[in-house]
């Protein structure tokens, strides 16, 4: 450890202003990171993870301001230095691998292009072994066929193919530090896994800095050497990830490790035997017409499935696998290409939004997004309420009376229903979405992602609440989700999807603990944290 | 790509017969004694005519047939390119479009390249800035751009630039110094619609990721602009140049009345003036073709620009 | 099923606190007090008004009379007596903009009703409907499109003759192809948003769902378009009187004023200049609390 460190933070401070308030973004920091080693910063929303990102890069919002500390990068202290020596860090010293693949390419370049302006700033001129260096990288970073991906724009590419780009890109700069900034958590879990292991072997083959910035505490317990775990601008552990997993002194730390749910199957009783599904779906396909395509696409293929009363069914599987048509089918969104749909023994294929209007009494849905899933102008009473409106249930006095009942429920402050969904936080809000499913004691409950737009705490607070309403109402769940850590602790039935295919189906227990086929076995190891040792933890 | 571009082109033509035939509807169905505005017009008193001449006038324009009949031999025979005679001047109307339309495309395609100029450069300078209050003030100027009235500019300009300080000549239609002030009057609103939107589409484009990339590359702000941001920001404003031909055209009609220059915009006035109804429905027809032709070669360069846009199916 | 079973209850046995629904006009309130704190926002709404005054009630702000002519003190310069000086026959000019605005604000307030009348009849309708019947009238309004605006006017003036009601609804029926555009471009987003879909599972009709939420959350840049077309309809109006379709001379009418002012361009400008300034001021007044609004909904 006689090299000085590649990065070394002290006593550092951001403040953010807006409408003359000013709110502190990071209090005392300190932190150094040394050559070749691998620092992850774990936090939630607000814990000024991502502030710290762009201070490093020199690369802070206009309204932001460094109010004291030192923040060295190979010995430049960023904080003080001018805009031309902060410029000389960016790509060559430090680069940058950013949050989400989708939009941090510019769409009107071509791929190529794109590295190559990043290959021709590190030299900073043209020269001719260019585009050959530029095919080179993208081998480099995994892509297939170079050459036909260096003419594509990025809108052509998958979100995979986009992130490896731009790891092509970061490495371009030939950099001593690479920041990934929530590398993967646009993409799927497979793809995740995948493209993190290659950029550790990247950046290992070369002896580059790995700082990964991320809310995932199993994933950075997997890929980091060392962990701060951060909270409100301010360091609450400095540890390994090995005294992370077997207790951590910190009690938020351990929170945050309790609060990802432990990839355990539940046990519980099956459906006592002779009892009817409540709902039915019997090899039920769907397909779609493209429009400039002869043959139609096939979203889903062959489904059956069973929902019982007080039970969960989890249907997993990654984007484009078909999960949430299957959903939309069983809300009689979607009239189904083939198969039957049977509610509580009524055969309700094909019926019309009229037909199917008693049904909806029955089956209610909650939905992924809290932040769209709620009208801005309605207040939390209004929204609740709205289906008992709708249907004409309840007026006046009594209707007040059931909307204190339903937040109450749901665990919020009967003040709570005056406040418009600006004013409320998105566990917040998914709780009134909740309550607004609840309003007609339906018996069926179809969840799409439920917690998968929430902090990992929040999460783990609205699937205990899921699990209390279906112990007290009895209510039958449909769960979709990609995290099988979420399914595992909900569901009794298992059905794993892929490309409109069941991939396999059966008991919680026994798909996930010895899962049959190979795509569920790399779905499970692709869960962050359980490769290396989340699993004494949670035993 | 064929199939699009005949596509296009049909759907032009399609739009471009509607506007014909809504403009020929409005002025022959309306409230209103069309033979006696076109007496009228021809400078005779409807009152002072016998029934027999009044019938043999009805004949002569045409107006004692069904309105079917009367409509189709017009679209007839303006899709063989004659659009009739005017009533107040006695000449072919193709005449008189050809003698003015010159006037017109100077004045309009000047205009076009001083608003676009104008109103990139507003956008781009408000974009690159990061001094606050001025800031602040260039991203308020176009909104007074477009409060100010295309006639009022005018007289402003006329006052200032030629009584005051005597550079360019009040009114006319004689060389390029006479063309500068109604140029710049008519660029002016546009201008100032061009800047909002660019300003806006600045805006947004600094917010995205891919600007954010583009930093970590370690490019300067001036190339982040240049390379990434422009064509990002623009391309809102192909779609708005399209359609701004219709305002062009619109401040023309005005521009031409205050230079007193020889113009479309003014035969229209004077058409109106003196309820001319052929040389109306010419100028309305001719300026919905100059429209839908600008909006087809935008639409055409759209995909170019933007390659997110593919007419043909997309092969993966 | 029943629900009387409570997780949790706020308060320890205490009575369910006191919740009263917030009404309408409190949460206005609330929504515009933080604009009203802006100096640009609240002078410019102070110049519109005083241009809607003046269009009811302009004896409140002048002591002259309009049409009382003063042959001695003809093109006489702005002074303290006169704000905006005289005309070519001694009338009081601020008085005659003053009482213009009568005739100015009600064209361009029918020319804007018509507008909306028109314009958010068919966006609601096409983007509603969606099929055949959406495509229809998308092609009705590119048709509209391709007619310029003034042209369209000056059509409909040759037809149903000059004055300031027909330059209304010919400037009215302009502006009706951008409003369909932004209707239908709003209702499409809002009917694709899972609010919308929640609603629609929860057993609301369709009638239902597009009066209690599509077109409320519509509304918004709706009503900032209205605001601006507002101003563009005063400019469009003024343009067509200032040609000599609209209100016949002796009457006042901003266009007419700053038409017959520019004879004395060279001697008197600001017979011209002065009332065209009031003009700019006003919608550029407008201008600017759309854009204020629709920044603050952002």
């Amino acid at each position: 450890m006689s090299q000085p460190p590649l990065i070394e933070v002290r006593d550092l401070s951001v403040s953010y202003r807006f409408a003359g308030q000013q709110t502190q973004a990071i209090r005392g920091l300190s932190f150094s990171l040394q050559q070749g080693e691998t620092l992850a910063i774990v936090g939630e929303s607000g814990s000024g993870k991502s502030t710290l990102a762009n201070a490093l890069l020199g690369l802070l919002p206009g309204n932001a301001h460094i109010d004291q500390g030192e923040l060295r990068v190979a010995g430049v202290d960023v904080a003080k230095a001018g805009e031309r020596a902060r410029r000389a860090l960016r790509g060559r010293t430090v680069a940058l691998v950013p949050q989400d693949p989708m939009v941090s390419l510019n769409p009107t370049l071509r791929v190529g292009q794109q590295i190559a302006e990043a290959l021709q700033l590190a030299h900073r001129r043209r020269y001719p072994a260019l585009d050959s260096e530029v095919l080179e990288l993208l081998a480099q970073v995994g892509l297939d066929e170079p050459a036909l991906r260096a003419r594509q724009y990025p809108h052509e590419l998958s979100g995979g193919m986009r992130q490896r780009v731009l790891i092509a890109i970061a490495l371009a700069g030939d950099p001593r530090l690479i920041i990934a900034d929530e590398p993967t958590s646009a993409l799927d879990v497979t793809v995740q896994r995948r493209i993190l292991d290659h950029l550790q072997r990247l950046v290992a083959e070369r002896g580059i800095s790995l700082l990964i910035i991320t809310h995932d505490l199993g994933m950075a317990c997997d890929r980091a050497d060392r962990l701060l775990v951060m909270k409100h601008g301010e360091l609450v552990e400095h540890a390994s990830p090995r005294q992370v997993l077997w207790g951590s002194q910190q009690p938020y730390t351990r929170d945050l490790l309790n609060a990802a749910p432990a990839f355990v199957p539940r046990r519980r009783p099956g459906p006592p035997a002779g009892q009817a599904p409540l709902l039915r779906l019997s090899n039920v396909g769907k397909r779609f017409a493209l429009p400039g395509q002869a043959a139609p696409f096939t979203a889903l293929h062959d489904l059956s499935l069973d929902v019982y009363a007080g039970q969960t069914l989890a249907i997993v599987g990654e984007s484009g696998s078909g999960k949430s048509t299957a959903l939309r089918i069983a809300l009689g969104l979607e009239a189904p290409s083939e198969g039957r749909v049977e509610f509580a023994g009524e055969d309700v294929t094909g019926y019309s939004w009229r037909a199917f209007r008693p049904l909806r009494r029955r089956i209610q849905l909650v939905q992924q997004n809290p932040f769209a899933a709620l009208d801005p102008r309605f207040t939390v009473f209004d929204s609740i309420v709205e289906p008992l409106v709708s249907f004409g249930l309840l007026k006046g006095e009594a209707l007040e009376q059931k909307a204190r009942d339903l937040i109450s429920r749901v665990q919020l402050p009967v003040q709570f229903l005056d406040r418009l969904p600006k004013e409320l936080s998105g566990g917040q809000r998914q709780r009134v979405a909740i309550a607004r499913a609840l309003a007609l004691e339906p018996e069926v409950l179809l969840l799409d992602e439920p917690v998968s737009a929430l902090d990992v705490s929040v999460q783990a607070q609205i699937l205990a609440l899921l699990e209390a309403l279906q112990r007290d109402l009895g209510i039958a769940y449909v769960l979709v989700s990609h995290d099988l850590a979420v399914v595992a602790s909900m569901a009794d039935q298992v059905l794993v999807l892929r490309r409109g295919e069941v991939v396999e189906q059966g008991a919680a227990l026994q798909v996930l603990s010895q899962p049959q086929s190979s795509y569920t076995r790399e779905l499970i190891a692709a869960i962050p944290g359980y490769s290396r040792s989340v699993l004494p933890v949670a035993v | 790509m064929k199939r699009y571009l005949i596509g296009r082109v049909g759907q032009a033509l399609l739009v471009l017969w509607g506007a014909y035939t809504i403009t020929y509807f409005i002025l022959y169905l309306l409230p209103g004694d069309t033979l006696a505005i076109m007496l009228s017009a021809s400078g005779m008193e409807a009152d002072g005519l016998s029934p027999e001449d009044l019938a043999k006038a009805r004949a002569y324009y045409g107006l004692d047939r069904g309105l079917f009949e009367q409509y189709f031999d017009l679209l007839w025979r303006a899709v063989h390119g004659d659009l009739g005679q005017s009533l107040s001047l006695g000449r072919p109307v193709t005449a008189l479009l050809a003698e003015r339309l010159p006037q017109t495309l100077a004045l309009a395609g000047l205009a076009i390249v001083l608003s676009l100029l104008g109103g990139v450069g507003l956008a781009y300078l408000t974009a690159y800035l990061q001094w606050r209050p001025l800031k602040t003030a260039l991203t308020r100027l176009p909104s007074l751009g477009f409060s100010v009235p295309v006639f009022w500019m005018g007289l402003l300009l006329i006052q200032v630039f030629a009584f005051g300080l005597g550079w360019f000549p009040a009114t006319g239609s004689q060389g390029f110094a006479s063309l500068v002030l109604p140029a710049v009057t008519l660029a002016i609103p546009s201008a100032a619609v061009y800047a909002q939107v660019l300003q806006r589409g600045f805006q947004g484009v600094w917010q995205e990721p891919y600007i954010a990339t583009a930093f970590a590359k370690g490019l300067s702000r001036a190339q982040v602009q240049a390379r990434h941001g422009l064509r990002n920001a623009a391309l809102p404003l192909l779609t708005l140049i399209g359609l701004q031909v219709g305002n062009t055209v619109s401040g023309a009609v005005l521009v031409e009345t205050i230079f007193s220059r020889n113009g479309v915009g003014r035969l229209a006035q004077e058409a109106v003036l003196r309820q001319d109804i052929p040389v109306v429905l010419a100028v309305v027809a001719v300026s919905a073709a100059a429209f839908v032709l600008v909006n087809l070669i935008v639409d055409l360069l759209y995909p170019w620009l933007d390659p997110r846009i593919a007419h043909t199916a997309k092969v993966s | 099923m029943t629900t009387d079973i409570r997780l949790y209850t706020a308060g320890d046995a205490a009575p369910v606190p006191a919740w009263k629904r917030r009404t309408r006009w409190q949460r206005l309130q609330q929504a515009v007090a933080p604009l009203l704190r802006r100096p640009g926002f609240s002078l410019a709404l102070l110049v519109v008004l005083f241009a809607l005054l003046a269009a009811l009630a302009p004896h409140w702000l002048s002591s002259f009379a309009p049409y009382a002519t003063s042959p001695a003190d003809k093109l006489s310069a702005p002074s303290a007596v006169h704000w905006f000086g005289t005309d070519e026959l001694g009338r009081d000019l601020y008085t005659r903009v003053v009482y213009g605005a009568r005739l100015s604000v009600q064209a361009a307030l029918l020319a804007v009703a018509i507008a909306l009348l028109g314009g958010l009849g068919i966006g609601v309708l096409a983007g509603f409907a969606g099929g055949r019947l959406d495509a229809a009238l998308m092609r009705l309004v590119d048709v509209l499109l391709a007619l310029p605006g003034l042209l369209l006017a000056l059509a409909i003036v040759t037809a149903i003759g000059f004055g300031t009601v027909p330059v209304a609804i010919a400037v009215g029926v302009g502006i009706i192809p951008g409003f369909a555009r932004t209707t239908r471009a709003e209702v499409l987003r809002i009917k694709t948003l899972p609010y919308v879909e929640a609603a629609r599972l929860g057993g609301a009709s369709w009638l239902r769902t597009l009066l209690r939420h599509v077109l409320p959350n519509a509304w918004g840049p709706v009503a900032v378009l209205a605001t601006l077309d507002f101003g563009a309809a005063i400019l469009a109006t003024a343009g067509l009187s200032f040609l000599g379709f609209g209100a016949a001379p002796p009457a006042a009418e901003w266009g007419t004023l700053i038409a017959s002012g520019r004879h004395f361009l060279i001697t008197a400008p600001w017979v011209s200049l002065l009332p065209g300034l009031f003009v700019v001021a006003v919608v550029f007044s407008l201008n600017h609390l759309a854009r204020s609004a629709e920044e603050h909904a952002r």
